[in-house]
């Protein structure tokens, strides 16, 4: 276990220094050292100015000295600085994480329920009329553009209803330190969206795992026992078919607190994906390497979990 | 690769049916790929998905045809005819069909063109991330140890970085294309078949087979190409069909975004996004129509897919990774 871990956890490091030496890379080798200096220093910086930040972004140097420096003060959690909003990158990260995590979780939550709701009873019913409705919808969903979704939501919900309920604003967020309500009101178009999409994944991989597992040896033998058939199903089938789903679960919202990018621009929630977007578009290069070395330990650190939960939740899976 | 295969299946599938009447009664053996065939044509759902595909490629093909017919080309503007008093579109009607975009343009007209725009980059992209996701596959499975660790690697990274964020930095830092955005999304999206093909090799390269090739003197290229490969080509066209809606969804989304196939261009994608500050002021149509083209388009291509894989792989082993 001891050995699984740490070489587990060296491997997840190593790819997670690639990923930084490949993000920036393409950030801080693409458009040249000059370029970057005076993009930061604004349209009115001299000369001086621009050889100072070129000085304090250490551009004067060979790059893996300047890697050498990012990744250092990385390490120390020193993000670096942002030019444009003239804040610590860490501070414009801090601000955008809020709403992300709303929208991640709060969708998260849906698409979970939602989908092994779903499955489970496509499974159980194996082949029903509800079963197809299910599945049909599944891949409705599933091949359903974010933005498409999004637009039919907002649509529908917010113009097309709007004299019956004008319930559902749709554009920013409310922070829920400052209005719990208004935060649940915008946040239910998005959460919508996020988990629909997502959800149809969740349909079928719980409708395949159960069906997989309801016709095991041990199912037989709960139902020979004279098990009433809802507690097979819940405590016995459901627990060995949620396996799959927990890994998929906790590698999808690793991705997703990435930053959501369509959702967010979407309905204006100003999360990490959206301050990304706008970033890309100023080229503000610190904070663009900043949410991606961020997105890039989400990811690799769900593995890491899902990698262990999966051998604590099945003891057949051995570590090595 | 696989053309040989299949043609050759339904080849001697003909001979033996002929045979079969003169002969009368015989048991005959069909191949895989007759199952899968057989299985497919009954099935109504991806008859009409197909159905569907064929006449989105019919359209596209056929869009400069429908551009003489109405007398509109793809980019031309009707400042006088295609926008209102206040310069929006217009609705649709006798000479717009689908009505016009906030440019005067013909909508009907642009969602053909782009849906060559979607069809060439579900494609082509496609394919190069089914050539790539093969070749590594193989070799990371085939000849493993090192090789196998170094390709393991690299898709971590790639999986780590997150797709769009990646896309839109090249396609922003290299200025958008459409041959750009082929690359990016051809070359980002190879890493679960890479891993599908691995998985397969690993489990079938020491079967007696391929030992037995290696006894007869096969080098490690045929056994690659000749002996693994036809053993994996089912599960790479399933995972194939489904990449393309995938590729359309995601080169839709660059251009939502800006950074996909750059304007004047039609592009579902970037229609879309262009129609997001029009549609709530009842210019529904605009918005509408190209969501609804890239909808039945993507729906289509999963339902195939999923057919597909139901035909050539009836224990449904999860492809939705």
């Amino acid at each position: 276990m001891i050995r699984f871990l740490v070489r587990r956890i060296g491997q997840s490091i190593l790819v997670l220094v690639a990923s930084s030496i490949v993000v920036f890379g393409l950030y801080f080798v693409g458009p040249g050292p000059d370029q970057v200096a005076r993009t930061f220093a604004g349209r009115l910086g001299t000369a001086a100015r621009i050889a100072q930040i070129k000085h304090e972004l250490h551009l004067d140097q060979p790059l893996y000295v300047q890697y050498g420096h990012w990744a250092w003060g990385l390490l120390q959690g020193n993000l670096g600085y942002d030019y444009y909003k003239g804040q610590p990158v860490g501070s414009v990260i801090a601000a955008a994480a809020p709403a992300t995590i709303s929208l991640v979780l709060g969708a998260a939550i849906i698409w979970i329920v939602y989908g092994v709701f779903t499955g489970v009873i496509s499974a159980v019913r194996s082949r029903s009329l509800l079963d197809r409705a299910f599945t049909a919808s599944a891949l409705f969903f599933y091949s359903m553009p974010t933005f498409v979704l999004g637009f039919a939501l907002i649509w529908i919900f917010a113009y097309k209803l709007s004299p019956v309920t004008t319930f559902f604003p749709f554009h920013g967020y409310v922070s829920i330190t400052s209005n719990p309500g208004q935060w649940f009101e915008y946040l239910i178009l998005p959460w919508l969206t996020l988990a629909l999409v997502t959800a149809a994944t969740y349909t079928r991989l719980t409708r395949t795992s159960m069906l997989e597992v309801l016709g095991e040896d041990y199912i037989r033998t709960a139902r020979s026992k004279g098990m009433k058939e809802n507690r097979v199903i819940t405590r016995h089938a459901l627990r060995a078919a949620l396996t799959p789903v927990v890994t998929l679960a906790g590698l999808d919202i690793g991705i997703a607190l990435g930053g959501v990018i369509i959702t967010e621009t979407l309905f204006g929630i100003p999360g990490l994906g959206w301050t990304v977007i706008q970033a890309i578009n100023q080229q503000d290069r610190p904070v663009i390497l900043g949410i991606t070395i961020l997105a890039a330990t989400f990811v690799v650190v769900a593995n890491l979990i899902v990698d262990l939960l999966y051998a604590v939740v099945d003891p057949r899976v051995r570590l090595y | 690769m696989s053309m040989p295969e299949l043609r050759s299946a339904g080849e001697s599938e003909v001979l033996d049916e002929s045979g079969e009447a003169a002969a009368g009664k015989r048991i005959e053996g069909r191949s895989p790929w007759r199952l899968a065939y057989e299985r497919l044509r009954t099935d109504r759902a991806a008859k009409i998905a197909l159905g569907t595909i064929l006449v989105i490629v019919l359209l596209a093909i056929l869009a400069p045809v429908f551009a003489k017919i109405t007398g509109h080309g793809p980019n031309q503007q009707f400042i006088d005819i295609g926008e209102n008093a206040n310069g929006g579109p217009v609705p649709p009607s006798g000479i717009f069909w689908l009505g016009t975009d906030n440019n005067g343009r013909d909508l009907f007209i642009r969602i053909l063109y782009g849906a060559r725009v979607s069809l060439v980059v579900g494609v082509l992209a496609t394919m190069i991330s089914v050539a790539l996701g093969v070749l590594l596959g193989l070799a990371a499975g085939f000849i493993g140890g090192f090789v196998d660790t170094v390709i393991a690697r690299v898709i971590d990274v790639m999986l780590s970085i997150p797709f769009l964020i990646l896309a839109i930095s090249i396609a922003y830092v290299s200025g958008p294309s459409l041959w750009l955005v082929i690359g990016i999304i051809g070359v980002l999206s190879f890493t679960y078949l890479a891993r599908i093909v691995r998985g397969q090799v690993i489990s079938i390269k020491s079967r007696e087979f391929i030992e037995a090739a290696r006894a007869l003197g096969a080098g490690p290229w045929r056994i690659m190409f000749v002996d693994l490969l036809p053993n994996v080509i089912a599960q790479v066209i399933v995972y194939a069909t489904l990449l393309i809606p995938l590729a359309i969804v995601s080169e839709a989304s660059l251009s939502f975004l800006g950074v996909g196939v750059p304007p004047p261009t039609a592009d579902w994608g970037s229609m879309i996004s262009d129609a997001s500050g029009f549609y709530q002021y009842g210019y529904w149509w605009f918005l509408f129509f190209p969501s609804v083209a890239l909808l039945i388009t993507t729906l289509a291509f999963n339902i195939f897919g999923d057919s597909v894989r139901d035909a050539l792989d009836p224990r449904g082993a999860g492809i939705y990774v």
